[in-house]
């Protein structure tokens, strides 16, 4: 064998010896494993920040800093979402036209059911939120949905938080490959970078938690969920899953999706499915 | 001598004529050619669910450019929203396999 012909043979032969590695590996990464994920997601933030016990996290940034923290203490003896729970008490119990109310579209009235959501509705194929299953409770009624945005949505999620605060967050996956694969779209959107800054969700929320961007400090993305909805001081008002997520994207220079767009709706999924187990805090304050 | 000097002065003339040609404004023909390729590959990033605010700004420049008759400007922005569109692509597409290098395992 001459020189020139031993140069393609190694090269080919160097080349299988990659693909022998590359391989295993990428078909490791493909395999979804729902509980290994949520193991691994826990112990990455629980091992980045040893002093906090895993339910410190639901309250974001001000388990991250003792500054906000003592802030936080401060407002909570006058928290600014108390009126939005008043309204979103009136809201819930309150007859729609025909007679019926939120109680009637819930189970337990409601009351206390906070961390079932989201769920796989294996008869529709798709994940279902809280916000979503308001808004078709409120169309079944024969109401006009309400804005996934506003104050009135937020009044409603902040006052079911609140009967079901300190219950663990219970996300289920049932055994339906489509639940599986809303989990893996809503882990897939997590991680991708989007918008002209480039940034994914996990850019801000898993390597930069306890981080300042501008003036704020980033909440931790395990338990980021638990917390909502939120009263955001910047907001000088009550934010909703749907309005941190397109804000979110706004802010790094993306078109944000219509709400409740599958994508959150799956985004939602996986970012509640990977903090099982901690309490339901919402809803919350932040900065 | 003359023709050395004739000679000077035609190809002074060309080159003349051929910076002029370069420096030439833009035509609204042009614009509505680089304003139908920048929203197609806009078109292009949305279906791919991955459109830039910064891409439908510029498009919005270059529109309110041409429509005040500055073409050379609304060509320039037409041309910067394909290039932001075509940057968009590039990322939905690469973030496809790319986002598993931040994924927690």
């Amino acid at each position: 064998m001459n020189a020139r012909s031993a140069i393609p043979l190694a090269s080919a032969a160097l080349a299988l010896l990659a693909l022998a590695f590359v391989v295993p590996a990428a078909t490791a990464a493909d395999t979804v494993d729902p509980v290994a994920d949520a193991k691994a997601f826990q112990k990455f933030f629980t091992d980045k920040f040893p002093k906090l016990k895993p339910e410190d996290f639901v309250n974001g940034p001000y388990s991250m800093n003792e500054d906000l923290h003592r802030q936080w203490e401060e407002k909570e003896q006058f928290p600014p979402y108390e009126f939005s729970l008043e309204a979103g008490k009136e809201m819930f119990t309150k007859p729609f036209k025909n007679g019926k109310s939120f109680e009637d579209c819930f189970p337990n009235k409601g009351i206390g059911i906070r961390q079932n959501y989201p769920y796989f509705d294996e008869k529709e194929g798709k994940v279902v939120t809280l916000e979503l299953a308001l808004n078709r409770c409120r169309e079944a009624s024969g109401e006009a949905p309400l804005s996934y945005v506003r104050d009135d949505m937020a009044a409603l999620t902040a006052y079911m938080a609140f009967t079901s605060r300190g219950k663990p967050m219970d996300i289920k996956l049932p055994n339906d490959p489509r639940a599986l694969e809303a989990y893996q779209q809503g882990k897939e959107y997590f991680y991708t970078r989007r918008g002209q800054l480039n940034f994914s969700c996990a850019t801000c929320h898993v390597q930069s938690p306890g981080e300042r961007i501008r003036a704020e400090v980033l909440a931790p993305a395990l338990g980021i969920l638990n917390a909502m909805p939120i009263y955001r001081s910047e907001w000088s008002g009550m934010g909703t899953t749907s309005r941190r997520f397109t804000t979110c994207n706004s802010q790094i220079r993306g078109v944000p999706l219509d709400p409740q767009a599958d994508e959150y709706r799956d985004l939602e999924y996986y970012l509640s499915y990977v903090s099982n187990g901690l309490p339901i805090s919402g809803p919350g304050a932040r900065p | 001598m003359k023709i050395w000097v004739l000679e000077s002065i035609l190809a002074a003339t060309l080159l003349l004529a051929g910076a002029m040609s370069a420096l030439a404004a833009s035509t609204e023909a042009e614009f509505k050619a680089a304003y139908a390729a920048a929203e197609a590959a806009n078109k292009e990033a949305g279906s791919l669910r991955n459109q830039w605010t910064t891409t439908a700004a510029t498009l919005a420049a270059a529109k309110k450019a041409a429509d005040s008759g500055d073409f050379d400007n609304a060509v320039a922005q037409a041309k910067e929203a394909e290039a932001l569109a075509k940057a968009s692509i590039f990322q939905a597409t690469s973030e496809k396999e790319r986002w598993k290098d931040l994924e927690i395992r």
